[in-house]
Protein backbone atom coordinates (compact mmCIF):
# COMPACT_ATOMS: atom_id res chain seq x y z
CA UNK A 1 0.00 0.00 0.00
CA UNK A 2 1.23 3.53 -1.21
CA UNK A 3 0.50 6.06 1.25
CA UNK A 4 1.85 9.79 1.42
CA UNK A 5 3.69 9.46 4.56
CA UNK A 6 6.13 6.53 3.26
CA UNK A 7 9.81 6.86 2.94
CA UNK A 8 10.97 7.82 -0.03
CA UNK A 9 14.10 5.56 -1.43
CA UNK A 10 16.32 5.63 -4.24
CA UNK A 11 18.31 2.23 -5.00
CA UNK A 12 21.51 2.28 -7.27
CA UNK A 13 21.63 -1.35 -7.59
CA UNK A 14 22.78 -3.06 -10.98
CA UNK A 15 20.70 -6.05 -10.43
CA UNK A 16 17.23 -6.32 -11.90
CA UNK A 17 16.52 -9.50 -9.72
CA UNK A 18 17.63 -7.45 -6.40
CA UNK A 19 15.37 -4.74 -7.17
CA UNK A 20 12.69 -6.55 -7.65
CA UNK A 21 13.10 -8.25 -4.64
CA UNK A 22 13.65 -5.28 -2.84
CA UNK A 23 10.21 -3.91 -4.56
CA UNK A 24 8.79 -6.77 -3.06
CA UNK A 25 9.77 -6.19 0.38
CA UNK A 26 8.47 -2.53 0.51
CA UNK A 27 5.30 -3.72 -0.97
CA UNK A 28 4.72 -6.37 1.74
CA UNK A 29 5.14 -4.46 4.24
CA UNK A 30 4.96 -0.51 3.15
CA UNK A 31 6.71 2.12 5.13
CA UNK A 32 9.12 2.75 2.61
CA UNK A 33 8.90 2.93 -1.33
CA UNK A 34 10.96 3.15 -3.99
CA UNK A 35 11.43 6.59 -5.82
CA UNK A 36 13.92 5.98 -8.27
CA UNK A 37 16.08 3.03 -9.55
CA UNK A 38 20.06 3.76 -10.65
CA UNK A 39 21.99 0.94 -12.31
CA UNK A 40 25.09 2.64 -12.05
CA UNK A 41 26.69 5.70 -11.28
CA UNK A 42 27.00 7.99 -14.38
CA UNK A 43 26.85 11.56 -15.09
CA UNK A 44 23.34 11.44 -15.81
CA UNK A 45 22.89 9.55 -12.79
CA UNK A 46 24.74 12.25 -10.54
CA UNK A 47 21.72 14.71 -12.00
CA UNK A 48 19.07 12.24 -10.46
CA UNK A 49 20.58 11.82 -7.57
CA UNK A 50 20.78 15.43 -7.23
CA UNK A 51 17.36 15.81 -7.75
CA UNK A 52 16.13 12.69 -6.52
CA UNK A 53 15.12 14.54 -3.00
CA UNK A 54 14.93 11.12 -1.33
CA UNK A 55 14.93 10.15 2.45
CA UNK A 56 17.73 6.96 1.76
CA UNK A 57 19.56 5.30 0.16
CA UNK A 58 20.24 1.67 -0.87
CA UNK A 59 23.38 1.22 -2.87
CA UNK A 60 25.32 -1.98 -4.16
CA UNK A 61 28.54 -0.68 -3.66
CA UNK A 62 29.84 -2.82 -7.15
CA UNK A 63 28.29 -0.05 -8.85
CA UNK A 64 32.57 1.91 -7.93
CA UNK A 65 35.57 0.79 -9.02
CA UNK A 66 37.51 -1.07 -7.03
CA UNK A 67 39.54 2.28 -5.92
CA UNK A 68 37.05 4.65 -5.59
CA UNK A 69 34.65 2.17 -3.10
CA UNK A 70 36.02 2.92 0.54
CA UNK A 71 34.60 6.49 -0.45
CA UNK A 72 31.79 5.74 -1.67
CA UNK A 73 29.58 7.23 1.02
CA UNK A 74 31.43 10.42 0.98
CA UNK A 75 30.96 10.47 -3.11
CA UNK A 76 27.19 9.96 -2.32
CA UNK A 77 27.08 12.77 0.46
CA UNK A 78 28.19 15.48 -2.37
CA UNK A 79 24.87 14.80 -3.97
CA UNK A 80 22.22 14.34 -1.54
CA UNK A 81 21.61 14.14 2.83
CA UNK A 82 19.76 11.26 2.44
CA UNK A 83 21.14 8.39 4.68
CA UNK A 84 22.64 5.69 2.60
CA UNK A 85 22.72 1.83 3.52
CA UNK A 86 24.74 -0.54 1.78
CA UNK A 87 23.69 -4.18 0.08
CA UNK A 88 26.04 -6.38 0.42
CA UNK A 89 25.62 -8.80 -2.75
CA UNK A 90 29.69 -9.39 -2.63
CA UNK A 91 32.24 -9.92 -0.39
CA UNK A 92 34.47 -6.90 -0.04
CA UNK A 93 36.76 -5.14 2.77
CA UNK A 94 35.68 -3.97 6.00
CA UNK A 95 36.10 -0.92 5.76
CA UNK A 96 33.46 -0.45 2.37
CA UNK A 97 30.86 -1.31 4.82
CA UNK A 98 31.73 0.67 8.18
CA UNK A 99 31.62 4.02 5.97
CA UNK A 100 27.75 3.41 5.38
CA UNK A 101 25.35 4.12 7.87
CA UNK A 102 23.40 0.20 7.91
CA UNK A 103 24.50 -2.71 5.85
CA UNK A 104 21.35 -5.44 4.60
CA UNK A 105 23.20 -8.52 3.53
CA UNK A 106 20.91 -10.45 0.83
CA UNK A 107 20.01 -13.06 3.01
CA UNK A 108 18.11 -10.65 5.78
CA UNK A 109 14.67 -11.50 5.89
CA UNK A 110 11.86 -9.07 5.08
CA UNK A 111 11.81 -7.25 8.70
CA UNK A 112 15.30 -7.34 9.80
CA UNK A 113 16.01 -5.19 6.30
CA UNK A 114 13.29 -2.65 7.97
CA UNK A 115 14.25 -2.74 10.84
CA UNK A 116 17.77 -1.64 9.50
CA UNK A 117 16.31 1.04 7.25
CA UNK A 118 14.48 2.68 9.85
CA UNK A 119 18.07 2.48 12.05
CA UNK A 120 19.48 4.20 9.28
CA UNK A 121 16.87 6.54 9.18
CA UNK A 122 16.80 7.75 12.66
CA UNK A 123 20.85 7.47 13.45
CA UNK A 124 20.85 10.30 10.22
CA UNK A 125 18.49 12.56 11.51
CA UNK A 126 20.12 13.08 14.28
CA UNK A 127 23.08 14.44 13.12
CA UNK A 128 23.20 17.66 12.39
CA UNK A 129 22.19 19.04 9.00
CA UNK A 130 23.86 21.26 6.99
CA UNK A 131 21.15 23.26 5.92
CA UNK A 132 21.97 26.73 5.40
CA UNK A 133 22.94 28.04 2.02
CA UNK A 134 25.15 30.99 3.26
CA UNK A 135 28.58 30.35 3.67
CA UNK A 136 28.96 30.42 7.65
CA UNK A 137 31.86 32.33 8.40
CA UNK A 138 34.79 29.75 8.99
CA UNK A 139 33.79 28.79 5.30
CA UNK A 140 34.45 32.38 3.94
CA UNK A 141 37.72 31.99 5.71
CA UNK A 142 38.81 29.14 4.12
CA UNK A 143 37.01 30.26 1.03
CA UNK A 144 39.55 33.51 1.22
CA UNK A 145 42.56 31.06 1.69
CA UNK A 146 41.60 28.94 -1.35
CA UNK A 147 41.06 32.02 -3.09
CA UNK A 148 44.39 33.10 -2.64
CA UNK A 149 46.00 29.31 -3.72
CA UNK A 150 47.13 27.67 -0.81
CA UNK A 151 46.88 24.33 -0.19
CA UNK A 152 44.73 22.21 1.85
CA UNK A 153 47.99 21.79 4.03
CA UNK A 154 48.18 25.24 4.75
CA UNK A 155 44.71 25.61 4.86
CA UNK A 156 45.19 23.32 8.07
CA UNK A 157 48.12 24.10 9.69
CA UNK A 158 46.71 28.12 9.32
CA UNK A 159 43.64 27.19 11.56
CA UNK A 160 45.32 24.69 13.52
CA UNK A 161 42.58 22.11 12.36
CA UNK A 162 42.61 18.54 10.16
CA UNK A 163 43.14 18.71 6.43
CA UNK A 164 40.16 16.17 6.31
CA UNK A 165 38.16 19.08 7.84
CA UNK A 166 39.26 21.43 5.28
CA UNK A 167 38.28 19.45 2.49
CA UNK A 168 34.72 19.00 4.12
CA UNK A 169 34.50 22.91 4.48
CA UNK A 170 35.75 23.03 0.91
CA UNK A 171 33.38 20.30 -0.01
CA UNK A 172 30.26 22.46 1.42
CA UNK A 173 31.51 25.64 -0.01
CA UNK A 174 31.30 24.10 -3.36
CA UNK A 175 27.56 22.25 -2.31
CA UNK A 176 26.57 26.17 -1.25
CA UNK A 177 27.85 28.00 -4.22
CA UNK A 178 27.88 25.41 -7.48
CA UNK A 179 31.89 26.21 -7.54
CA UNK A 180 34.13 23.80 -7.83
CA UNK A 181 37.64 25.15 -9.09
CA UNK A 182 39.64 27.17 -7.62
CA UNK A 183 39.72 29.74 -10.18
CA UNK A 184 36.02 29.49 -9.61
CA UNK A 185 36.06 30.01 -6.24
CA UNK A 186 38.66 33.03 -6.83
CA UNK A 187 35.97 34.75 -9.13
CA UNK A 188 33.20 34.57 -6.32
CA UNK A 189 35.44 35.75 -3.56
CA UNK A 190 36.27 39.02 -5.26
CA UNK A 191 33.00 39.76 -6.62
CA UNK A 192 31.47 39.15 -3.20
CA UNK A 193 34.01 41.17 -2.38
CA UNK A 194 36.01 38.98 0.33
CA UNK A 195 39.26 39.56 -1.42
CA UNK A 196 40.75 42.64 -2.75
CA UNK A 197 42.58 42.64 -6.23
CA UNK A 198 46.18 42.73 -4.73
CA UNK A 199 46.01 39.59 -2.94
CA UNK A 200 45.34 37.67 -6.19
CA UNK A 201 47.87 38.55 -8.04
CA UNK B 1 12.63 16.42 -24.80
CA UNK B 2 15.37 14.14 -25.27
CA UNK B 3 13.68 11.66 -22.27
CA UNK B 4 11.87 8.79 -23.41
CA UNK B 5 9.18 6.34 -21.18
CA UNK B 6 11.44 3.10 -21.86
CA UNK B 7 12.57 1.52 -24.61
CA UNK B 8 9.80 0.39 -26.31
CA UNK B 9 8.09 3.81 -27.32
CA UNK B 10 11.39 5.33 -28.79
CA UNK B 11 12.20 6.10 -32.43
CA UNK B 12 14.38 3.80 -33.73
CA UNK B 13 16.99 6.14 -35.70
CA UNK B 14 16.60 4.03 -39.29
CA UNK B 15 18.42 4.75 -42.51
CA UNK B 16 14.80 5.15 -44.51
CA UNK B 17 13.61 8.10 -41.96
CA UNK B 18 13.26 10.99 -43.66
CA UNK B 19 16.71 13.70 -42.42
CA UNK B 20 13.91 16.30 -41.99
CA UNK B 21 11.97 13.82 -39.41
CA UNK B 22 15.29 12.89 -37.08
CA UNK B 23 15.44 16.66 -37.44
CA UNK B 24 11.96 16.99 -35.69
CA UNK B 25 12.85 14.62 -33.63
CA UNK B 26 15.91 16.10 -32.03
CA UNK B 27 16.60 19.86 -33.14
CA UNK B 28 20.12 19.92 -31.32
CA UNK B 29 20.93 17.40 -34.61
CA UNK B 30 20.81 20.49 -36.60
CA UNK B 31 24.51 21.41 -35.29
CA UNK B 32 25.39 17.96 -36.18
CA UNK B 33 24.39 18.38 -39.48
CA UNK B 34 26.53 21.11 -40.16
CA UNK B 35 29.73 19.96 -38.72
CA UNK B 36 29.70 16.99 -40.79
CA UNK B 37 29.10 18.94 -44.05
CA UNK B 38 25.45 18.38 -44.76
CA UNK B 39 23.57 22.01 -45.75
CA UNK B 40 19.99 22.11 -45.27
CA UNK B 41 17.49 22.04 -48.27
CA UNK B 42 17.84 18.28 -48.67
CA UNK B 43 13.93 18.25 -49.05
CA UNK B 44 12.50 14.65 -49.01
CA UNK B 45 15.40 12.50 -49.00
CA UNK B 46 15.96 10.10 -46.34
CA UNK B 47 18.99 9.80 -44.16
CA UNK B 48 20.49 6.75 -45.73
CA UNK B 49 20.49 8.81 -49.28
CA UNK B 50 21.57 12.46 -47.37
CA UNK B 51 24.50 10.09 -46.19
CA UNK B 52 25.51 8.08 -49.53
CA UNK B 53 25.07 11.82 -51.24
CA UNK B 54 27.78 13.65 -48.80
CA UNK B 55 30.02 10.48 -48.89
CA UNK B 56 29.64 10.04 -44.90
CA UNK B 57 29.49 6.36 -43.20
CA UNK B 58 25.93 5.68 -42.43
CA UNK B 59 26.60 3.82 -39.15
CA UNK B 60 28.79 6.78 -37.79
CA UNK B 61 26.22 9.17 -38.60
CA UNK B 62 23.37 6.98 -36.83
CA UNK B 63 25.50 6.47 -33.79
CA UNK B 64 26.03 10.09 -33.63
CA UNK B 65 22.45 10.86 -33.40
CA UNK B 66 21.89 8.29 -31.66
CA UNK B 67 24.09 9.47 -28.86
CA UNK B 68 22.99 13.40 -29.37
CA UNK B 69 19.13 11.97 -28.98
CA UNK B 70 18.83 9.73 -26.44
CA UNK B 71 20.67 10.47 -23.14
CA UNK B 72 20.68 6.85 -22.44
CA UNK B 73 21.50 5.75 -25.62
CA UNK B 74 23.84 2.57 -26.01
CA UNK B 75 25.73 2.35 -29.10
CA UNK B 76 24.89 -1.24 -31.15
CA UNK B 77 27.39 -3.26 -31.49
CA UNK B 78 26.59 -3.77 -35.66
CA UNK B 79 27.03 0.10 -35.64
CA UNK B 80 29.78 0.19 -34.29
CA UNK B 81 31.61 -2.83 -35.94
CA UNK B 82 30.05 -1.67 -39.75
CA UNK B 83 31.18 2.23 -38.58
CA UNK B 84 34.14 3.47 -40.08
CA UNK B 85 35.72 5.35 -37.27
CA UNK B 86 38.04 7.63 -39.60
CA UNK B 87 34.49 9.76 -40.04
CA UNK B 88 33.99 10.14 -36.40
CA UNK B 89 37.37 11.26 -35.92
CA UNK B 90 36.30 13.93 -39.11
CA UNK B 91 33.10 14.33 -36.87
CA UNK B 92 34.86 14.80 -33.88
CA UNK B 93 37.76 17.33 -35.64
CA UNK B 94 35.36 19.64 -37.21
CA UNK B 95 33.54 19.98 -33.78
CA UNK B 96 36.58 21.05 -32.00
CA UNK B 97 37.02 23.62 -34.59
CA UNK B 98 33.92 25.09 -34.28
CA UNK B 99 34.08 25.44 -30.49
CA UNK B 100 37.06 27.29 -30.62
CA UNK B 101 36.58 29.10 -33.55
CA UNK B 102 32.75 29.69 -33.10
CA UNK B 103 31.48 28.86 -30.32
CA UNK B 104 34.11 30.31 -27.76
CA UNK B 105 34.55 33.70 -29.33
CA UNK B 106 30.88 33.68 -29.61
CA UNK B 107 30.49 33.55 -26.00
CA UNK B 108 33.40 35.67 -24.98
CA UNK B 109 32.33 38.52 -26.97
CA UNK B 110 29.04 38.33 -24.98
CA UNK B 111 30.42 37.73 -21.96
CA UNK B 112 32.64 41.21 -22.72
CA UNK B 113 29.45 43.40 -23.41
CA UNK B 114 28.07 41.20 -20.35
CA UNK B 115 30.27 42.43 -17.56
CA UNK B 116 31.24 45.76 -19.15
CA UNK B 117 29.06 48.14 -16.73
CA UNK B 118 31.39 46.57 -13.68
CA UNK B 119 34.38 47.69 -12.05
CA UNK B 120 37.75 47.34 -13.46
CA UNK B 121 38.78 44.72 -10.71
CA UNK B 122 35.99 42.52 -11.40
CA UNK B 123 35.90 42.66 -15.46
CA UNK B 124 39.68 41.14 -15.62
CA UNK B 125 39.20 38.33 -13.33
CA UNK B 126 36.32 37.45 -14.95
CA UNK B 127 38.59 37.69 -18.09
CA UNK B 128 41.11 36.21 -16.57
CA UNK B 129 38.91 32.86 -15.71
CA UNK B 130 37.53 32.83 -19.27
CA UNK B 131 40.80 32.78 -20.84
CA UNK B 132 42.01 29.83 -18.76
CA UNK B 133 38.80 28.30 -19.55
CA UNK B 134 39.69 28.54 -23.24
CA UNK B 135 43.34 27.48 -22.29
CA UNK B 136 41.99 24.03 -21.17
CA UNK B 137 39.91 23.44 -23.92
CA UNK B 138 42.16 24.60 -26.13
CA UNK B 139 44.93 22.11 -24.31
CA UNK B 140 42.54 19.18 -23.85
CA UNK B 141 41.65 19.18 -27.79
CA UNK B 142 45.03 19.68 -29.34
CA UNK B 143 45.87 16.44 -27.07
CA UNK B 144 43.13 14.57 -29.39
CA UNK B 145 44.67 16.28 -32.08
CA UNK B 146 47.78 16.05 -31.61
CA UNK B 147 48.34 12.86 -30.31
CA UNK B 148 44.81 10.43 -30.55
CA UNK B 149 43.27 11.30 -33.97
CA UNK B 150 46.80 10.62 -36.12
CA UNK B 151 46.92 7.39 -33.72
CA UNK B 152 43.41 6.09 -34.70
CA UNK B 153 44.19 7.27 -38.68
CA UNK B 154 47.57 5.65 -38.72
CA UNK B 155 46.08 2.58 -37.27
CA UNK B 156 43.49 2.61 -40.05
CA UNK B 157 45.68 2.71 -42.60
CA UNK B 158 47.88 -0.17 -40.88
CA UNK B 159 50.75 2.02 -39.92
CA UNK B 160 52.36 2.10 -36.42
CA UNK B 161 51.14 1.98 -33.11
CA UNK B 162 54.22 3.66 -31.60
CA UNK B 163 53.36 2.25 -28.06
CA UNK B 164 50.47 3.97 -27.71
CA UNK B 165 47.09 2.36 -27.07
CA UNK B 166 43.44 4.23 -27.11
CA UNK B 167 43.86 2.28 -23.46
CA UNK B 168 45.65 5.69 -22.69
CA UNK B 169 43.24 8.07 -23.68
CA UNK B 170 40.42 7.14 -21.94
CA UNK B 171 43.00 7.44 -19.27
CA UNK B 172 44.14 10.61 -19.59
CA UNK B 173 41.05 11.69 -20.96
CA UNK B 174 40.41 15.16 -18.49
CA UNK B 175 36.86 16.46 -17.81
CA UNK B 176 36.89 19.86 -19.02
CA UNK B 177 33.44 21.03 -17.95
CA UNK B 178 34.01 22.16 -14.39
CA UNK B 179 35.28 25.52 -15.12
CA UNK B 180 32.23 26.18 -17.76
CA UNK B 181 29.94 24.86 -14.88
CA UNK B 182 31.43 27.39 -12.53
CA UNK B 183 31.14 30.27 -15.24
CA UNK B 184 27.19 29.05 -15.14
CA UNK B 185 27.14 29.70 -11.05
CA UNK B 186 28.82 33.11 -11.37
CA UNK B 187 26.47 34.72 -14.42
CA UNK B 188 23.28 33.24 -12.92
CA UNK B 189 23.83 33.89 -8.99
CA UNK B 190 26.90 36.12 -8.50
CA UNK B 191 27.63 38.83 -11.04
CA UNK B 192 26.83 42.22 -9.79
CA UNK B 193 23.25 43.67 -10.54
CA UNK B 194 24.30 46.34 -12.87
CA UNK B 195 24.65 43.04 -15.53
CA UNK B 196 22.26 43.73 -18.06
CA UNK B 197 19.24 40.77 -17.27
CA UNK B 198 18.68 39.92 -21.43
CA UNK B 199 22.44 39.62 -21.75
CA UNK B 200 22.96 37.86 -18.93
CA UNK B 201 20.30 35.42 -20.18
CA UNK B 202 21.41 35.25 -23.77
CA UNK B 203 24.97 34.22 -21.91
CA UNK B 204 23.20 31.78 -20.02
CA UNK B 205 21.46 30.19 -22.44
CA UNK B 206 24.70 29.71 -24.43
CA UNK B 207 26.34 28.30 -21.61
CA UNK B 208 23.58 25.75 -20.95
CA UNK B 209 24.08 24.96 -24.85
CA UNK B 210 28.01 24.25 -24.99
CA UNK B 211 27.21 22.61 -21.47
CA UNK B 212 25.28 20.00 -22.93
CA UNK B 213 26.66 19.79 -26.30
CA UNK B 214 30.16 19.82 -24.93
CA UNK B 215 28.93 16.26 -23.03
CA UNK B 216 27.72 14.73 -25.90
CA UNK B 217 30.98 15.64 -27.39
CA UNK B 218 32.83 13.33 -24.88
CA UNK B 219 29.92 10.73 -25.10
CA UNK B 220 30.64 10.59 -28.97
CA UNK B 221 34.42 9.91 -27.95
CA UNK B 222 34.06 7.56 -24.74
CA UNK B 223 31.10 5.40 -26.26
CA UNK B 224 31.49 5.39 -29.99
CA UNK B 225 35.22 6.29 -31.02
CA UNK B 226 37.33 4.24 -28.24
CA UNK B 227 34.91 1.21 -28.78
CA UNK B 228 35.51 1.41 -32.62
CA UNK B 229 39.28 1.69 -32.52
CA UNK B 230 39.41 -0.93 -29.43
CA UNK B 231 37.97 -3.61 -31.85
CA UNK B 232 40.19 -2.62 -34.55
CA UNK B 233 43.24 -2.89 -32.43
CA UNK B 234 41.96 -6.18 -31.17
CA UNK B 235 41.56 -7.10 -34.89
CA UNK B 236 45.21 -6.06 -35.42
CA UNK B 237 46.49 -8.39 -32.51
CA UNK B 238 44.91 -11.50 -33.86
CA UNK B 239 46.05 -10.63 -37.19
CA UNK B 240 49.88 -10.60 -35.71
Amino acid sequence: MKNDSSKKVLLIIPSRIMVRGIEGVFSDLGEFRVEGILSDISRTSETRLKNMDADLIIIDPVVFDYATRPSGRSYIAEYTDAAVVALQTIVMEDDVWKQYDEVISIYDAPPVIIRKLRTALSAHQELPKPDSHELSSREKEILICVAKGMLNKEIADLYNISIYTVITHRKNITRKTGIRTVAGLTVYALLNNLIDSSSVE
Amino acid sequence: MNRTENEASRMVLSPSMKLADLIELNYSLLAVLSRLGIDLGFGENTVGEVCEEHGIDLSSFLLICGIYTYDDYIAPNDLLKAGNPADVVKYLHSSHSFYLDDELKKLEKSLEELVAPCDETQKKIIYRFFSEYRKEVENHFAYEEETVFPYVKSLLSGGSRNGYSIEQFEENHSNIDEKLNDLKNIVMKYLPSVCDTVLRNSVLYHIFFLEEDLDKHTLIENNVLVPMVTRLEEHEKRQQ
